[in-house]
């Protein structure tokens, strides 16, 4: 067994959820920037040079990409081997509480859905727990914005309905989302399992970064047909016309049951945020 | 070349105003999201005064980050527009005329827009650090209970935006994507 202390999780968290909403990751800009050089309409072209200096004055002034910091979404992936010294929700907890306020980020987060009063310092996190082999514990933190979440939709579709099926839907999704989550959008596809694992898949897909294609050949040509049918549609950048309307979908998939065909799209914004470390 | 726009607007120069142009706007802005919006609404409703002077006022949806030592105001961009949906008609009828978000906007919004003269700015999402550039001052001046939601008065200077819905219903959203796709597919 080995012993990683509760404090540790809480100031790791605290660093992450910072470096995260200030820094966005090289595969994002990267990804931002090639668009740029292959967008072929110049307004949708500017649009993507403001996001390009927007992204890199927050770099500079370690300021926040965006207002919203989102609420906090934190995947651990716990070793089998791991003794944790504490409680790991209230660690969590307590880096998000540190973390959004000495990071001078925005609390969006309310203790009740029906009574929405500001729990004041972006606590709870959305957590995610995976146990694996080994000793190690890792933590992303992802700050999600819900101007993208809102936008995201999941259908149980029939077996029948097949891969078109899929196609469809998601193509559907980002249709009705349109200007609305700030393209260009990342597209997290989950496929399978049950009504709530599609849903965990689909938020799954967008922490891989956007230059990974799936290991699988068949997904990733779905990933990629999938991408080239959304940016045919005409959206573009912020909904004012163009060809980047997405940087990448990435699908996650699942067995699922005899009668099923779960989809799920969980759509994010140009300021797709995450960061790792492992303890 | 982008047009100059100073807040207050009045509704003559907010008709003046169409659907595509780049506008810089200076002057005095209100902020205002979800709850605050909730409230004005109530108020209006019981025929009260509203905390803030709605007439000729352009309103910018957005729920800032804290401003750190020595700036006005922290990432300011702005949030989707429709969940304001349901609360926009009131407040142009009571003067409002111009709003600032990002998102579609609903018939009902529209409707009044037309009927009163009022416009829909777009700023660019997901750009609250650039964005914030262009705040030189910001002084809470209602609901401060709310946090990043509370009223804001701000004092903008060259703030960028687009025309997306104009006083006559024109629609960027609906044009620009057609242009792009007769002349590129």
């Amino acid at each position: 067994m080995r012993e990683i202390s509760a404090s540790q999780i809480t100031d790791v968290v605290a660093r992450l959820c910072v470096e995260a909403n200030c820094h966005l990751p090289r595969d994002m800009k990267a990804c931002i920037e090639c668009s740029h050089d292959a967008e072929p309409w110049a307004p949708a072209r500017e649009i993507l040079e403001r996001i390009t200096e927007n992204y890199r004055i927050a770099d500079e002034r370690c300021q926040p990409i965006c207002q919203d910091t989102g609420v906090a979404c934190v995947f651990l992936e716990i070793g089998q081997e791991v003794h944790v010294n504490g409680s790991i929700e209230d660690a969590v907890n307590e880096g998000v509480r540190r973390g959004y306020t000495e990071g001078y980020l925005r609390k969006s987060v309310v203790r009740d859905p029906l009574d929405r009063v500001n729990t004041g310092d972006n606590t709870p996190a959305m957590l995610y727990y995976d146990l694996v082999p080994g000793d190690a514990l890792k933590i992303t933190v992802a700050p999600k914005g819900f101007g993208s979440e809102n936008m995201s939709q999941l259908k149980m579709l029939k077996p029948s309905d097949g891969l078109q099926g899929v196609k469809d839907f998601v193509l559907k999704v980002v249709e009705d989302a349109g200007p609305n989550p700030c393209p260009p959008i990342v597209v997290g596809v989950g496929v399978g399992g049950t009504f709530d694992k599609a849903a965990y898949l689909a938020k799954k897909a967008l922490m891989r970064p956007v230059d990974q294609r799936s290991a699988e050949p068949f997904y990733a040509d779905l990933e990629q047909e999938l991408l080239e049918k959304i940016n045919a549609l005409g959206i573009g950048p912020q909904g004012f016309g163009g060809k980047t309307t997405a940087l990448a979908v990435n699908i996650e998939h699942y067995p699922t049951h005899i009668a099923g065909l779960p989809v799920a799209v969980n759509i994010n914004c140009h300021v797709t945020r995450h960061k790792t470390e492992v303890l | 070349m982008a047009i100059r726009v100073t807040s207050p607007l009045t509704r003559e120069e907010a008709r003046k105003l169409h659907s595509g142009d780049s506008c810089l706007i200076s002057g005095v802005i209100y902020t205002a999201r979800d709850a605050a919006h909730k409230r004005l609404c109530e108020l209006a409703a019981q025929g009260k005064e509203l905390p803030l002077d709605v007439k000729d006022a352009i309103i910018y949806y957005v729920g800032p980050t804290p401003a750190r030592e020595g700036q006005a105001i922290g990432s300011a961009g702005p949030t989707t527009s429709y969940r304001m949906d349901a609360y926009s008609p009131t407040l142009i009828a009571l003067g409002e005329t111009g709003m600032i978000g990002k998102g579609k906007r609903g018939p009902e919004v529209i409707a009044a827009m037309k009927e009163h003269g009022a416009v829909y700015f777009g700023a660019i999402g997901g750009c609250g650090a650039l964005l914030s550039k262009c705040v030189k001052k910001a002084e809470v001046i209602a609901y401060e209970d709310l946090g990043a939601e509370a009223i804001r008065r701000l004092e903008v200077e060259d703030f960028p935006v687009v025309v997306i819905i104009d006083s006559e219903g024109n629609n960027l959203y609906e044009t620009g994507r057609k242009t792009y796709l007769e002349n590129f597919t």
